[in-house]
């Protein structure tokens, strides 16, 4: 069993099992998302009832909350690849951190545009200057300074390396986002869901912000499947394995 | 063995000073922006004390962003970067050795000029010792993040770019904390917290910036 | 309808925000489309001159 799954690893770092596997994956993925994303938005805008305070405006919610964990589980997940990237040089996941950038970034700006929506009808402000939303719009430029690095070399693999370094750097803003509702006091409210303990929030809210949270974490990995198989026939166009599958063609090489 | 250092120091100073502008230039900007902004927003004394803080912080960040981008640009090129590594010291220190003297060269004049800077901004007495000991804390921070920042562009073709947009969010958390301990200062409150986060910056900057910069000058080498 | 619609006299920051949510996945969604697509198509090119100067050598 063990021997089965170390095999199975090591034929994912071959570039072309890769591209294979993960374009058989990916319809799977996109049907997971639809799926959950189609309930959990349904009974977001549908089955919820509306909040007694804040009228119908809470129903951002739903998507503001799963993009803004997204963007930092995306973080997470990028510093994990970085250090197998620095320790072990395994070139999938140099591809996979690089790429996890830009759909971090995406993440960061739905939460900062959704949150700016929600804060005019509450606070009656688009921006505030507080310690959540400054720190969620450093990560947003951390984000593109990874990939401003990254283009910036020639050497792709080099470039990957170096901006791995970059990415654990970065790393320290993010417990700042976290813990930036508890450190200080802002207008940013706290945590109303805890994974351990008792949740501030009504029980009926919770099940479509569940279906969100996997469905945004689903759509997190179609995204990164779809621009890693890019990413890596792109570095490899010289290769024949990318003629073969990617042109489509039986050409000699 | 230390003697290697306090050569490397000397000579980083000597290459400064010989260049003469660049040991000037972080007093200009610093005076360039106490003299300009007061003329741009009017000379009402209550509203330049509110902003001294962040005036003063701003001219030290961009003294330190002045002479980033040459930090290790010109030993990269010429190959010293890479006697370093044939170097008994490791990398690690002696790339500690390079920021230190780049906060000799940007941090330190920023310090000593800031009591009259401040007086020229109507800060409140009280805040000027908070002013003078966020800048003895912060500027090394800015010097280690910014080398940091200098190494990892290194070996990009349009370093000097990449190197504003990657110090920028890097610098925020500096500015925030410092500033907010001398306007705590400022308004009779109790400045210990910010400038507790500050220190706390510094020791985490000062343990972990020498190895991230010998990493990425490594792998620039390569 | 129009009353969900309204959202309360919320309707325009809800609607924006699902909007801004949508629009943002399909953008990430084309950004690689078109790049495998720009790839493949240069990749067919170049087989094209390939054989097409082979097909001049023999001449």
């Amino acid at each position: 069993m063990w021997q089965k799954i170390k095999v199975a690893f090591h034929k994912l770092g071959s570039p072309a099992y890769f591209y294979g596997f993960s374009g058989r994956l990916l319809p799977w993925l996109w049907i997971a998302f639809g799926g959950l994303a189609a309930w959990g938005l349904y009974q977001a805008l549908f089955v919820v009832p509306p909040d007694y305070q804040q009228g119908d405006s809470y129903r951002i919610l739903f998507i503001h909350v799963p993009s803004a964990w997204q963007a930092m589980m995306t973080y997470v997940t990028m510093s994990v690849l970085a250090v197998i990237t620095l320790v072990w040089r395994i070139r999938i996941a140099e591809i996979m951190a690089m790429v996890s950038a830009p759909i971090g970034a995406a993440f960061t700006l739905i939460c900062l545009t959704t949150g700016a929506l929600w804060g005019k009808p509450t606070w009656g402000t688009y921006w505030a200057w507080d310690a959540r939303l400054t720190s969620m719009l450093v990560l947003l430029f951390i984000y593109l300074g990874i990939m401003g690095l990254y283009a910036a070399f020639e050497d792709r693999r080099k470039g990957a390396r170096v901006a791995s370094v970059l990415i654990l750097v970065g790393l320290v803003n993010i417990p700042i986002i976290h813990f930036s509702v508890e450190w200080w006091t802002t207008l940013h409210q706290g945590a109303t869901i805890r994974l351990f303990g008792e949740s501030t929030m009504d029980p009926s809210m919770i099940e479509p912000l569940i279906y969100m949270t996997i469905a945004t974490k689903v759509l997190y990995a179609a995204l990164l499947l779809m621009r890693s198989r890019t990413e890596l026939a792109d570095q490899d166009r010289r290769r024949a394995w990318v003629r073969q599958r990617v042109a489509g063609s039986t050409a000699r090489g | 063995m230390m003697r290697a250092l306090v050569a490397l120091i000397g000579r980083d100073l000597k290459l400064a000073f010989r260049r003469g502008g660049e040991t000037l230039m972080p007093l200009f900007f610093l005076f360039a922006v106490i003299i300009l902004v007061p003329l741009g927003v009017g000379p009402e004394p209550n509203l330049l004390a509110s902003l001294a803080p962040g005036m003063i912080w701003i001219a030290a960040l961009l003294s330190a962003l002045l002479a980033l981008d040459g930090l290790f640009r010109s030993d990269y090129e010429d190959g010293s970067l890479e006697q370093w590594l044939l170097s008994p010291w490791p990398l690690a220190v002696l790339a500690a050795t390079r920021l230190f003297s780049h906060w000799i060269i940007t941090g330190i004049p920023v310090i000593i000029v800031s009591p009259l800077a401040a007086q020229m901004l109507y800060l409140p007495a009280e805040a000027l010792p908070v002013l003078v000991l966020s800048l003895l804390l912060g500027t090394p921070i800015l010097s280690l993040l910014g080398g940091l920042a200098a190494s990892l562009t290194l070996g990009t073709n349009r370093g000097s770019v990449m190197l504003s947009i990657l110090v920028f969010p890097l610098f925020v958390p500096v500015l925030i904390f410092a500033t907010g301990a001398v306007s705590a200062a400022a308004d009779g409150m109790d400045p210990g917290a910010d400038l507790g986060l500050l220190s706390a910056l510094l020791v985490l900057a000062l343990t972990l910036v020498p190895i991230g910069t010998a990493a990425a000058l490594r792998l620039n080498l390569e | 309808m129009s009353e969900f619609l309204e959202m309360g006299s919320h309707g325009f920051y809800v609607w924006t925000s699902y909007a801004i949510f949508f629009a943002v996945l399909a953008w990430q969604v084309c950004q690689p489309v078109a790049r495998h697509r720009r790839l493949r198509a240069q990749l067919i090119e170049e087989q094209a001159l390939r054989k097409g100067n082979y097909e001049d050598e023999a001449r």
